[in-house]
């Protein structure tokens, strides 16, 4: 295990390397345009993209490249024991869900859900959760860590606090199905309710146009991926389940913004209910747990503004 | 893994709610600035309700009314006025701050900034409000205002 982590370590500092090398030759060859050089230039960044290319074998460990590696003499990185504290629930045995420890040995540039496989291939196969792509992308592992919604394959060892215990739970707000799964049918009826679709009449020849100002209204909320963690941050979707939820209202954002469709008024017309925006309080959760990075408590407000002035694309 | 269920299933005609004792979730200022807003506001409408009762009071006799004004003029009561007027500033200028947040984008991205200025006036509006009103309370002459 530590020789295969030194190779990590190993090309990681030639990926370094690579980084600071491949845009001085590409400069030198921009600068003297000379055949000759740009050949020289080819060649050199054809040298240094090699160990590039190995070091994208050690991206799939190591999710942050470290260029000040190449400086710094190379050290493996050291495993270290993780208290990992899981929320288990199994329906057929347990009346109330419990807290299960679990100690695991980990590297910090490891992922919590790294840790959770670890448990379930390990330690104890009856441990359920989901996930899919697990690099953040698919949306199946939003859970509850450390009190805070999370992808637990995008959430990394080496930003938690490994003195103390790493509490792991279901996102709030859902039927608890087992363990770390819940019902997420909730969660996609409100997403289904506000017609997640592009509603346009009449045939365009060729494509429907769009300018990029256009397309840039609606950019941020296209990158919705539905993993549930901002709807279930919301403390009034906790309280309060027939609350759309900010995920619901994010993908009603998407296509209210977008130049080319036509039922903007549907949408707003299906959230401007008791249970549509206006129960926004504004409270920041989903913004923060978004996993994408999306603004959403900003699209929220454009939406409530939308209601009030009408949508400016 | 066969630890995902199948689209295919069903959904639970009864979903099983969530059960208690999770962990507090741990929100930022923007929680944090709701929670206490819904705690002042709360406070804040018990006592209007009060307010309310005890105002009207001068419509049943002045001497009724006069009475439990009086009965008001405690260290107690007096201590309990400046919570009073500490939830209303809070709640006052965290609402001006939540206006701000859902109808000016500039808010809506600063809004972290705009909890800790809603904070920073507050804490300067009771400090000038505080000792006046504390010295009023404890002072021996006793005087209606």
């Amino acid at each position: 295990m530590s020789d295969d982590e030194k190779k990590n370590e190993d090309s990681k500092g030639f990926e370094g390397a690579a980084e600071t090398g491949d845009p001085t030759a590409q400069a030198d060859a921009a600068a003297e345009a000379t055949t000759a050089d740009a050949q020289s230039a080819m060649s050199s960044s054809g040298t240094s993209a090699e160990p590039a290319g190995s070091a994208a074998e050690a991206a799939d460990r190591d999710v942050e490249p470290a260029p000040a590696a190449a400086a710094e003499p190379v050290e493996a990185p050291q495993s270290f024991p993780v208290t990992v504290i899981v929320r288990r629930y199994d329906p057929e045995v347990d009346d109330e869900p419990r807290w299960v420890d679990y100690d695991v040995q980990m590297y910090p540039t490891e992922r919590i859900l790294d840790a959770l496989h670890r448990i379930k291939w390990e330690q104890d196969p009856s441990l359920a959760f989901r996930r899919s792509c697990a690099h953040g992308v698919c949306g199946s592992d939003a859970m509850r860590i450390n009190g805070k919604n999370r992808l637990a394959c995008k959430a990394l060892v080496k930003d938690f606090d490994t003195s103390k215990p790493i509490y792991v739970e279901a996102i709030k707000g859902l039927p608890l199905e087992k363990d770390l799964i819940v019902n997420m049918e909730p969660f996609f009826d409100s997403f289904r309710e506000i017609q997640p679709f592009l509603q346009a009449t009449g045939k365009p020849e060729k494509e429907r146009h769009q300018t990029i100002a256009q397309r840039e209204r609606f950019d941020d909320t296209t990158k919705c991926i539905l993993c549930a963690a901002c709807t279930t941050s919301c403390p009034v979707f906790w309280t309060d389940g027939q609350y759309f939820g900010p995920a619901a209202i994010v993908n009603a954002h998407r296509f209210i913004f977008d130049s080319r469709d036509e039922a903007s008024q549907v949408r707003l017309d299906i959230l401007n209910d008791q249970e549509g925006v206006w129960r926004c309080r504004t409270t920041f959760n989903c913004t923060d747990a978004c996993p994408r990075g999306i603004q959403v408590t900003k699209a929220i407000a454009e939406v409530k503004q939308a209601m009030m002035t009408g949508v400016k694309l | 893994m066969s630890d995902t269920t199948s689209s295919l299933t069903l959904p639970d005609p009864a979903p099983k709610r969530e059960r208690i004792g999770g962990t507090l979730y741990r929100g930022n200022e923007g929680m944090w600035s709701w929670v206490l807003h819904r705690i002042t506001g709360v406070a804040i409408y018990f006592f209007l309700l009060v307010h309310v009762l005890d105002t009207s009071l001068i419509r049943v006799s002045p001497e009724a009314y006069n009475t439990v004004i009086a009965a008001y003029k405690n260290p107690i009561m007096g201590l309990g006025e400046v919570g009073l007027v500490a939830a209303v500033v809070l709640h006052a200028l965290n609402g001006l701050r939540i206006i701000l947040v859902d109808t000016w984008s500039w808010a809506t991205k600063h809004q972290r900034l705009l909890f800790w200025i809603v904070v920073g006036v507050a804490v300067v509006l009771m400090a000038y409000f505080t000792p006046t009103h504390l010295i009023n309370v404890f002072s021996p002459i006793e005087e209606g205002h």
